[in-house]
């Protein structure tokens, strides 16, 4: 199956075992990779990369904590001022989970500009989905773990949503909280799923590169790879290529840990979780907020479904309508760049993605209320509406006929 | 490389928006002082934190504790090892218990965290008019703006608060404090604070000086922190500008 041939017995030895050698040669090495990729597609290794970064700086960090309620803040504290560069640790765990979500979704919006969830990748763009999922879940219960006042009040309004649901809603409630409130056994099962989800995610990240490799990269045309001549392998050109883009994002990402270490976070956790004191203002982190602010847009209840449900509905729904994108989306080309109509809906939609995350970290009063609800109906018109009838109505612009050929012209 | 660039801007963009999300708003603009600890290459500056300590020790210890700050760790003040034992000895604390299980007090000591002026909350409580002051270990990352916000705190009393303004009994106008009314009463009165260094403790100087001392306590990795951050970044810069020459070299016949 792989061009993969070595002189060292003891490795052929183990190869002829076990091909893990042959494996990774042709999944690390020869894989045929389109020439074209830019810089979008650095996106993908980066988070793969950060994930790596979480898990190591998670593992160190767990040594040092404590999951009880009236232990966590403290030991937090503990790392940060007495555990040899405990601070170090932590704010590259703390923000890592920023740039975590920065790159996911930068790597999203790159996949809708190119229309990299069209047939034959779809399968490959669920997981992908799936991964973003797990990775909510992860991030919002690493945020309960330090107990300050965000993660008490956020959890506690985070979990209090599944009670919207009618008859099962109350008994999910009671499940995560392990209990009648947000108290020390939330904090137990947030912490053992804390722990474990990040090595689901690891699974599902082999699946999502297993599925990448099956069906091939997308480029920035949309088109297949047809002739050798379209593609090059993965090594060197792509391997140095993701390193180097590693090195660009090192230093965005040092640049908080070192300087803006708290950039991203809310003071108030900083302050003791303490059930007799609500913030003013309670706020989840800035990668859910989009999402919050489609929560916070349904205000009325109609006939026996109460807002709250609406809103909770609706917050699910954005996310699952993802996997619905392939066939909402009836265009047969992928990239936005043959697209002229798509190309202005879609930076449409990253505006409004971002009025969205603006609305959902102001407080929910006048003009940003009616601001939230047009954003919201915005984000679903987007993908069932606009979506199936761009396919229809656009013209394409002519597609070039192989990877390689604008390329061999330039150069001609 | 265009390209790169743009995607940069996009990222911090991104940053910028939801930065500016993040920031809750209060009523009155903070003053902000020009802290040696500010900016790229930003340090504590020896001389202003023995001072700030002195005030929080004279001043602000008498109420507030400093629960997360050990006794040894003044050391990265300025204080010798003679003078933190007699810091720590001036308040006492439960021993461990005896050999006959009779729990009595001890003097505390260099390991001990800054013992806490009242036993628990409620004693602080009940002692200070119904609102126990707030332990100061992170007051400067516990409140937006920081040190600004301390500063600003500490010198925004007003005997005269705007009209309509009610402030009730045993609360002081202060425009800083959210709703403007605070228990605290003011603080920083000229030449409240002795200063062993002869500085002239004018209500601004020990406005910043505490500042800077509860900064400190809530951040005492700072130092190493910005410092460390320089090297990572010099190496990264250097290893960063290697990989893009080896990426044009193996690029150089595919482009």
């Amino acid at each position: 199956m792989s061009g993969f041939q070595t002189n060292n017995k003891v490795v052929s030895w183990l190869d002829q075992r076990l091909p893990i050698f042959s494996m990774l040669h042709h999944s690390g090495v020869e894989y045929p990779t389109p020439r074209n990729l830019n810089y979008w597609w650095n996106f993908g290794s980066l988070a793969g990369f950060v994930l790596v970064i979480m898990l190591l700086t998670g593992i160190f960090l767990v040594m040092n904590y404590s999951s009880h309620t009236s232990l966590a803040f403290d030991s937090v504290e503990r790392i940060m001022r007495d555990v040899n560069y405990g601070w170090l640790l932590r704010y590259l765990h703390m923000n890592g989970a920023s740039m975590f979500f920065i790159l996911v979704y930068i790597h999203i919006f790159r996949n809708l500009y190119y229309g990299s969830y069209k047939a034959p990748r779809e399968v490959l763009w669920w997981v992908g989905i799936i991964i973003f999922l797990a990775m909510m879940g992860t991030a919002f219960m690493g945020y309960v773990l330090p107990w300050g006042q965000m993660s008490f009040w956020g959890a506690t309004v985070i979990t209090n949503l599944f009670s919207a649901f009618p008859i099962v809603g109350d008994p999910i409630r009671t499940l995560l909280w392990g209990g009648f409130s947000v108290d020390n056994p939330t904090l137990n099962r947030f912490f053992s799923l804390h722990y474990l989800l990040p090595f689901v995610i690891l699974g599902l990240v082999v699946v999502h590169v297993w599925a990448l490799h099956s069906v091939k990269s997308n480029n920035p045309l949309g088109i297949d790879m047809k002739t050798p001549a379209d593609s090059i392998p993965f090594h060197p050109y792509y391997t140095i290529k993701d390193l180097f883009g590693i090195g660009l994002f090192l230093m965005f990402y040092m640049a908080f840990v070192f300087w803006a270490p708290n950039f991203f976070g809310e003071p108030d956790n900083y302050i003791p979780a303490n059930p007799m004191v609500t913030p003013p203002h309670i706020v989840p982190e800035w990668y859910f907020l989009p999402f919050y602010a489609i929560l916070r847009a349904f205000t009325q209840d109609i006939w026996f479904i109460s807002a709250k449900l609406q809103g909770v509905v609706a917050m699910f729904s954005a996310i699952i309508i993802l996997f619905f994108l392939p066939w909402l989306d009836t265009s047969k080309v992928r990239s936005a760049k043959f697209r002229p109509l798509y190309r202005q809906f879609f930076w449409l939609f990253l505006v409004d993605c971002l009025v969205l995350g603006y609305v959902g970290g102001k407080p929910a009063e006048g003009v940003l209320i009616t601001i939230g609800q047009i954003a919201t109906a915005y984000y679903f018109a987007h993908f069932l509406i606009i979506m199936p009838l761009l396919g229809k109505i656009e013209k394409p612009k002519a597609l070039p006929a192989s990877i390689s050929a604008p390329v061999l012209k330039e150069k001609a | 490389m265009r390209k790169l660039i743009l995607s940069a801007l996009v990222a911090t963009g991104l940053v910028g928006a939801s930065g500016a999300a993040l920031a809750s708003s209060g009523g009155e603009p903070l003053m902000k002082p020009n802290f040696s600890f500010n900016g790229f290459f930003g340090r504590y500056e020896p001389a202003q934190l023995k001072r700030g300590f002195e005030v929080f020790h004279q001043v602000c210890s008498n109420c507030h504790g400093l629960r997360l700050v050990a006794y040894r760790n003044l050391a990265s003040v300025g204080l010798t090892a003679d003078e933190i034992k007699a810091v720590a000895a001036e308040r006492d604390i439960d021993d461990a218990p005896n050999d006959e299980g009779i729990i009595s007090k001890r003097a505390g000591r260099a390991s001990d965290k800054y013992i806490s002026p009242f036993p628990n909350e409620k004693a602080a409580a009940s002692a200070n008019g119904g609102a126990a002051p707030p332990d100061l270990s992170l007051m400067a990352k516990a409140r937006v703006g920081g040190p600004n916000y301390i500063y600003s705190l500490m010198l925004g009393f007003s005997d005269n608060p705007p009209e309509h303004h009610v402030v009730p009994e045993g609360k002081y106008y202060n425009k800083y404090f959210p709703g403007g009314n605070i228990s605290m009463p003011p603080q920083l009165m000229e030449d409240m604070v002795t200063y062993a260094d002869g500085t002239k403790a004018s209500p601004e100087r020990m406005a910043e000086d505490i500042s800077v001392f509860l900064n400190w306590a809530a951040e005492p990795e700072l130092d190493a922190r910005k410092s460390l951050g320089l090297w990572v970044m010099g190496f990264l810069a250097v290893f960063t500008a290697m990989l893009y020459a080896l990426k044009r070299q193996i690029w150089k016949n595919i482009h």
